[in-house]
């Protein structure tokens, strides 16, 4: 595929890229809350990684059909326009590519195919970790002596992070069970207990309900705190894999999480044909 | 289904985890609050506002606000041997309430209305409303009846999915628990509040609100309006105050307008209560101001995923079946 080549040489860069803003080198001395660094605030992602966590050009929309001078915005989309383009990225992932078992790259390739159908954030499901993390909204933590809390503003998603491990998770949810802990001045937060129908973005990166992710949250100045995850899941993936990106405070003086409550406009999506008297299109 | 089923569950394990029935108003005198950080009063934890006791005084306690041990026991152990005694009986009032008229939906093992009456500085109380007087809510006006009726109606009304109630649509939970005021309904009556100088978090657990309280803060323009409303909030002495304006004018609390202001009273009373106090001001939809009063009982964790939404398979079914009612009738 004619793809290939630049995105070889994107992840080469995104590897460069990734080596320069090492975590933990900076130097920074966080304001404190009982001995931890205060990771409180409202922070947001500013990156692509919701569209692709891969390397990749800019494309003209998420759902493309063939055209007879290459793929075209499918239908669906296609009024659009520059709205539904894809932004380009070099991706997140250290060493460029997700390695999956050659099984599961079928899924993938499937996945991404059926973009419209099977995205759940285009049905406004929960996001999942760490999707939530890097959604185009913020989310805002909450941190004190005894206990850690994020809640998401995209589909009011919440999560509590339990600082004494509770044992295994009673039931496998979309948001999964996180227990943290501190390594040096890093928040390390190890969650299990997923099902298995979140996505990592929009291209139809997938896992199983055998994922485990370990979260690691560093502040390294005033306003940022650098992310990473790494990424395990044994019926997917070839060997654990690793994302990091910057996470950043929104900095407006009247920033607060408002309500993205999208259950609501998705409903003529999921509903629409069970109306009395359908709109039709 | 299965997060109703594990939430219910889980509310079956919370009764057990309760608390002894807490300190006696003796106790809770010389009893100072635990302080977070910031030297105010610590609220954290995993709270409960179960309670037999209804928002409105019924008739048979009509001028008797409280009620002494002996007769609170007789009415919290009838309580709960009509509650067996309904086991089954979906056109039963109590589960039709629950939405199985007639169906066998629900059966008793979804109702969490816990085993106790709210009790306050250590007497049973026979209604949540404490002002007025009467225990009952005060009359609606002309527009808030209106607007109640509508509501009613569009409880029958099936022809899009923007006539069910929220609840239904996952929008909100049911009754009033994501408030405010935050009320106890059937059954998943669970918080959690986490709290930092700025912010006090309470994540309501059913359809996962996480109502976030600034402190100190300002409300939004009116033009902002929220499911929630927004929470402000201020601390005066050991009391936590929120300030709940900028509703949407689908909210509607009990019939209340967009206009509806929430004004809540947080202060912990003993080692194990929250006393909760909230009164609701709507001059379009109530003749007075009104005012409820109510214990948050400390519960066992963990609070679960409420994933209302992605699990709302009923949606597809009760439009469907509308739609099949329909085709029926035509035929006939």
């Amino acid at each position: 595929m004619s793809m290939s080549k630049p995105v070889t040489v994107a992840a080469i860069l995104a590897i460069a890229t990734l080596s320069v803003c090492s975590a933990q080198t900076t130097g920074y001395k966080p304001p404190r809350i009982a001995g931890k660094p205060d990771l409180n605030g409202i922070w947001q992602a500013l990156s692509e990684a919701n569209w692709d966590l891969e390397a990749h050009v800019a494309r003209p929309a998420m759902a493309l059909r063939p055209g007879p001078y290459g793929p075209v915005p499918a239908a669906p989309v296609l009024a659009l326009g520059a709205v539904g383009a894809v932004p380009p990225s070099l991706g997140v992932v250290e060493g460029g590519e997700i390695p999956y078992l050659p099984e599961a790259v079928a899924q993938k390739k499937k996945n991404q195919e059926n973009w419209l159908t099977l995205d759940p954030e285009i049905k406004c499901y929960l996001p999942g970790v760490p999707r939530a993390t890097y959604m185009p909204y913020p989310f805002e933590i909450f941190q004190n002596a005894t206990s850690m809390f994020i809640a998401y503003e995209y589909a009011g998603a919440a999560r509590d992070i339990y600082l004494k491990d509770p044992g295994p998770a009673p039931v496998d949810s979309w948001m999964g069970q996180s227990v943290g802990h501190w390594e040096g001045d890093t928040l390390v937060v190890d969650v299990k207990g997923f099902n298995d129908q979140s996505w990592f973005d929009r291209a139809g990166n997938f896992h199983s309900d055998q994922l485990h992710v370990v979260e690691r949250y560093t502040r390294t100045s005033a306003d940022v705190i650098s992310y990473e995850a790494t990424i395990e899941d044994k019926a997917v993936f070839s060997r654990p894999w690793k994302i990091s990106l910057p996470l950043y405070r929104r900095q407006e003086k009247n920033v607060q999480l408002m309500d993205f409550k999208c259950a609501e406009f998705v409903e003529e999506l999921l509903y629409g044909k069970w109306r009395k008297k359908p709109l039709g299109n | 289904m299965i997060h109703r089923f594990v939430t219910a569950l889980s509310a079956v394990v919370m009764i057990f985890a309760l608390p002894s029935p807490g300190q006696t108003a003796k106790d809770s005198k010389n009893w100072t609050a635990p302080r977070a950080q910031d030297g105010h009063p610590d609220l954290q934890g995993t709270w409960t506002n179960v309670t037999l006791t209804p928002m409105e005084r019924p008739a048979e306690f009509k001028d008797k606000p409280t009620l002494n041990e002996q007769e609170a026991r007789a009415f919290e152990k009838n309580s709960a041997k009509e509650l067996q005694d309904v086991d089954g009986k979906s056109n039963h009032p109590l589960l039709a309430a629950a939405g199985s008229n007639g169906t066998g939906g629900y059966n008793v093992l979804f109702i969490d209305r816990g085993s106790e009456l709210a009790k306050v500085d250590g007497v049973k109380r026979t209604s949540l409303i404490v002002d007025p007087p009467d225990g009952k809510m005060p009359p609606r006006t002309i527009e808030g009846k209106r607007r109640i009726a509508g509501m009613y109606k569009s409880f029958m009304t099936y022809d899009s999915v923007k006539d069910r109630p929220l609840s239904e649509r996952c929008l909100l939970g049911f009754g009033s628990t994501s408030g405010p005021p935050m009320l106890p309904v059937l059954y998943n009556n669970n918080y959690q509040i986490v709290q930092t100088p700025d912010n006090v978090m309470i994540l309501v657990e059913m359809v996962h609100d996480a109502r976030i309280v600034r402190i100190n803060g300002t409300h939004p323009p009116a033009s902002v309006r929220q499911w929630l409303g927004d929470s402000i909030g201020h601390w005066e002495g050991d009391t936590l105050v929120v300030d709940t304006t900028n509703f949407t004018d689908q909210t509607a609390f009990e019939g209340a307008s967009a206009d509806l202001h929430v004004i809540e009273r947080f202060r912990r009373v003993d080692p194990g209560t929250i006393l909760y106090k909230v009164t609701i001001d709507d001059p379009s939809t109530f003749d007075k101001i009104w005012t409820m009063e109510y214990p948050f009982v400390a519960t066992a964790g963990p609070i679960y995923e409420y994933a209302c939404h992605e699990g709302n398979y009923a949606m597809t079914d009760i439009m469907g079946g509308a739609r099949e009612l329909e085709k029926a009738k035509t035929k006939q």
